[in-house]
């Protein structure tokens, strides 16, 4: 029998306001344990909180780019746990009033098309704490920095297949995200998190099966293995005859499986109520419209941009887009040089191949768009070959320096001499005779062989469309 | 003339303003019959002279350079569910008995700024839970009246310390009838002003939906005093409400003829006690010669208030008390295996058995499966209760009722029946189900000599109509100047 998985996706990402979502600590990451905390986010006594206005409009800056339903009342909730990282042992979080529901992101399948995923909902939390083990001791520490930092949850509807989907959305998310700047996308220190729910049934079945949820995946690489082993394990277990038991599950990056954390009977009952100390939240049409005006442009709106705009194919736009930053390094060099497809052929091979090596992005680039628009500008009028400018364009990433300087200083400077070259050429294949011999016998393939030579004696400089014209016309004169 | 701590907040302001004595005074005579009485009262969990005299003197410093207010050195006890910085604030449980608070209350910054004395905490029940102020972790607080009877609660203390000149005047906190119990029981005058008039911050939580801070005084002028100084929006506390305050004071001497009280008849059909009763139809009369007339009028869901109180209460509650874990702050257990065990152990030793009662209700209450029928049913039958006072209102400017069945009971006699004791509060609890002010009024005594309050009710943010109503009463009437025989 032939499966298919259902998965459904819940993202925590972390906002990136000043200020707690309802205190006035700041949200700074990496201070000293418990240094930024107050008697609110500590959860002491009678305190109270008050609701970060900046938290919510990002909320909904998330909800419009989500093509959501914005709910006008939305209420907070309490859900209530009791973990020590929790200084209430409450969580405000949303339950049956989110600040948002039923929008969509697009994604790109594996076909070249393009896909809606629904979301769910969108809703506003606080985040928790951290807890400490001693490794010598029995002992564990808590740090409540992170306490009351803002979160918004986001839950897509049960529509994704495939561990590559769920993927593809959630770069979609976090690409959208970063792009309105209210969450910094850092997967590592946690900022993006995410949970998914899956589960496995029959092709043509229409009823869902029972699911597990999978924790701890923290890149989208070990979303897309965790998924995998996931979907492998329930299929392989169905086929033995085996049950499927609604659980949650924790992946291990290092081995790539998940294990069984706490069966559903073990699940907490969370208790929810409409938290009383805070006020059924309104959010106004005005201010709906005026963050609807404030949208900056998207991923996929600028994706289509470009391929329009600059005739570049699908999937070049859509790297060049992934990021703001990069989107814009591009724009600013076809406006220095115009050709958008050369362009987007050096970012996408020699700049990201730099980049992710030295582990930087685009905005701490050592050669900016004035830099690189030069170097295709001296590759195009002849000055170097595409061969050397790559070479030139490593030292420019290396040293910071424009290719001028670097041609100037190294010698670089195409020979395009058709005198001087035809002399190296006749050279060339008056040393190598077997050579000359084998080619008319047959062997034209050592053509490659007569460039090579050529390239050598010039130190590679030889501009090689002069060269291929003057050997096939030297050749011509030997084989008389 | 009569002793300094005997005085009203208006007396003593007007006596230090002429300079016949200084808050200094004022406040040692306070803690000497603190002193002379409290081991009789129990009124106080924690009285502070050395800080009261410090506020005192600062308080001169500021009289005598004429930056003083209206209650500028006036002694004041603050009961022990409110913060205050350094002092230990421990809502009468184990569970916090250690616990320093590094903030105020901005009801205690208020008073603070006013250049008010705190002489130290008001005794109270277990985070606000009971109606005897029997369940304090520091033993019961004792009526003034009768040592033998409770005081009445949660705001016990307060309610004591105002009867028996241990202090001029007091914050309590009413949930479910905390302020206006212990007031009518105390014959003293006690208001629980609407919800969200009075800043919540800094009061240690019961139930957040219902609780509310409020003044209790010796009359309707010191009550005007306190309200405005206390109401008011607070930027820290989401609940209270942005709206300006009136002067309370310019409603004192207003008349009141013509007004409309409303008789709601399911009160009165309830009423068994022959006293009560009495001291109700004696405070009608005088109203009525006021010029007051009076209208029947019905409040049919009043009989579900307790049930859907001890709904709602609690489930909050349960969520309010859960931070009392033992690892940041308050108590912690010595002896524990784990984690879990911690928890458990913390908070067996830490709550008293009222507060765990109250919080295994509210956990049930709010368990998935159970919600529907408990919580939310609660909510619908608050709304119920709103829609009646509303309906009541067209009729009427204010609610004449009893404010408890009886007057003050013995210590120990309820205690152990939790549903006898929960039927103390059904006249008060619909006032804090509909978020209405409401306050208790001394309006006589029964045959025992125990003193007997009513309770008037008015709609939202209609404070001024209590103060111009209790102030027209004390006017005609001398229950609010007797003094207990302590």
């Amino acid at each position: 029998m032939e499966y298919e998985a259902v998965i459904g996706l819940e993202v925590h990402a972390q906002l990136l306001t000043e200020s707690k979502a309802f205190c006035s600590c700041t949200t700074r990451f990496g201070a000293e344990p418990n240094s930024n905390t107050c008697p609110i986010c500590l959860g002491m006594p009678g305190v109270l909180p008050v609701l970060n206005r900046k938290a919510l409009e990002f909320t909904v800056l998330m909800a419009i780019a989500c093509n959501c339903r914005i709910n006008e009342f939305s209420r907070f909730a309490r859900k209530n746990y009791y973990y020590p990282d929790l200084p209430k042992n409450y969580q405000i979080s949303q339950y049956e009033l989110p600040v948002a529901e039923e929008g969509w992101v697009e994604i790109a399948t594996e076909e070249g098309t393009t896909r809606r995923i629904g979301l769910t909902r969108i809703h506003m939390e606080e985040d928790a704490g951290k807890l400490i083990h001693d490794e010598n001791k029995p002992v564990s520490y808590v740090d409540l920095n992170r306490t009351g930092v803002p979160l918004i949850e986001i839950v897509s509807e049960p529509e994704i297949r495939t561990p590559e989907e769920a993927a593809a959305y959630l770069r979609a998310l976090h690409s959208v995200l970063v792009y309105l700047q209210i969450c910094d996308g850092n997967m590592e220190e946690g900022s993006f998190r995410c949970d998914a729910n899956v589960s496995v049934r029959p092709v043509g079945e229409k009823q869902l099966g029972v699911k597990t949820e999978l924790k701890n995946m923290n890149s989208f690489r070990f979303v897309q293995r965790g998924l995998q082993y996931e979907i492998d394990r329930q299929i392989a277990l169905l086929r033995e005859g085996g049950r499927i038991v609604q659980e949650t599950r924790l992946f291990d990056p290092v081995t790539a499986t998940t294990a069984s954390m706490r069966s559903k009977e073990q699940a907490h009952d969370y208790r929810y109520f409409p938290d009383p100390d805070l006020l059924p939240l309104r959010v106004e049409p005005e201010l709906i419209e005026r963050l609807r005006r404030e949208l900056p442009e998207l991923p996929a709106q600028k994706k289509e941009r470009f391929m329009r705009e600059f005739g570049i194919p699908a999937y070049d736009a859509s790297v060049l887009t992934a990021s703001r930053e990069l989107a814009a390094y591009f724009e600013r060099t076809v406006e220095l040089f115009p050709n958008p497809k050369t362009i987007s052929n050096w970012i996408m091979t020699e700049l990201m191949r730099q980049l992710k090596s030295g582990d930087r992005t685009v905005e701490c680039c050592p050669v900016p768009p004035e830099h690189l628009a030069g170097l295709l500008r001296l590759m195009e009028d002849g000055t170097i070959s595409g061969k050397i400018a790559k070479a030139v364009f490593e030292e420019m990433y290396a040293t910071g320096k424009e290719a001028g300087l670097i041609i100037k200083e190294k010698g670089l400077v195409q020979v395009s001499d058709q005198g001087e070259l035809a002399e190296i050429i006749r050279k060339v294949l008056e040393d190598n005779p077997t050579e000359v011999a084998k080619y008319f016998s047959g062997k034209t393939q050592l053509i490659g062989f007569f460039v090579g030579q050529v390239m050598k004696a010039t130190r590679g400089k030889a501009n090689p469309e002069i060269v291929n014209r003057i050997l096939a016309e030297e050749l011509k004169k030997h084989g008389k | 003339m009569s002793e300094l701590y005997e005085m009203t907040a208006s007396q003593l302001a007007e006596i230090l303003k002429k300079r016949n004595a200084t808050s200094v005074e004022i406040t040692r005579s306070l803690l000497n019959r603190i002193e002379l009485v409290e081991p009789l009262t129990s009124s106080f969990s924690l009285v502070n002279p050395d800080l009261a005299l410090e506020m005192a003197r600062e308080a001169d410093r500021r009289l005598s350079q004429g930056n003083g207010g209206p209650l500028t050195g006036i002694p004041i006890a603050v009961k022990d569910n409110m913060c205050v910085t350094g002092q230990r604030t421990s809502c009468g449980s184990r569970i916090l008995a250690n616990f320093v608070p590094p903030y105020d209350a901005t009801v205690v910054r208020l008073i603070r700024e006013a250049g008010m004395v705190i002489l130290g905490n008001a005794n109270m029940d277990e985070f606000a839970m009971g109606s005897s102020t029997e369940t304090s972790c520091w033993g019961p607080t004792r009526n003034p009246w009768n040592t033998e009877m409770i005081p009445g609660g949660s705001s016990g203390g307060s309610a004591a310390a105002v009867a028996s000149g241990e202090a001029t005047v007091a914050l309590g906190s009413d949930t479910g009838g905390s302020i206006r119990l212990p007031a009518a029981f105390c014959g003293v005058t006690g208001i629980k002003p609407t919800y969200g008039a009075i800043s919540r911050y800094g009061l240690v939580a019961y139930a957040s939906s219902l609780d509310q801070i409020g003044p209790i005084t010796r009359d309707a002028e010191d009550m005007a005093l306190m309200l405005n100084l206390l109401c008011g929006n607070d930027p820290l506390d989401s609940t209270s409400v942005p709206r300006s305050c009136p002067d309370f004071t310019t409603y004192l001497g207003k008349p009141v003829k013509g007004m409309t009280l409303g008789f709601p008849t399911e009160f009165f059909s309830k009423l068994e006690n022959a006293d009560v009763s009495g001291v109700l139809s004696d405070a009608r009369k005088v109203f009525e010669t006021l010029g007051v007339e009076f209208v029947e009028l019905s409040l049919p869901h009043l009989d579900y208030g307790i049930a859907a109180y001890y709904v709602i209460a609690p489930s909050e509650a349960s969520s309010n008390l859960a931070r009392y874990d033992g690892v940041k702050y308050g108590h912690r257990a010595k002896e524990f295996d784990s984690m879990i065990d911690m928890y458990c152990q913390t908070r067996a030793e830490g709550f008293g058995p009222e507060v765990k009662r109250r919080i295994m209700l509210g956990t049930y209450a709010l368990s998935s499966g159970y919600y529907d029928a408990y919580y939310l049913k609660a909510a619908k039958v608050r709304t119920l209760i709103t829609a009646d006072f509303k309906q009541a209102f067209e009729s009427c400017d204010a609610v004449f009722c009893p404010t408890a069945p009886s007057p003050a009971f013995k210590i120990g006699e309820k205690i152990d029946d939790p549903i006898q004791m929960y039927l103390t509060d059904v006249f008060t609890i619909p006032v804090n189900m509909a978020g209405l002010p409401g306050v208790a009024v001394p309006g006589g005594f029964s045959r025992e000599g125990l003193p007997i309050g009513f309770q008037l009710i008015a709609p939202h943010f209609e404070e001024p109509r209590l103060v111009q109503l209790t102030a027209a009463f004390q006017k005609e009437t001398d229950h609010h100047l007797r003094r207990p025989p302590i």
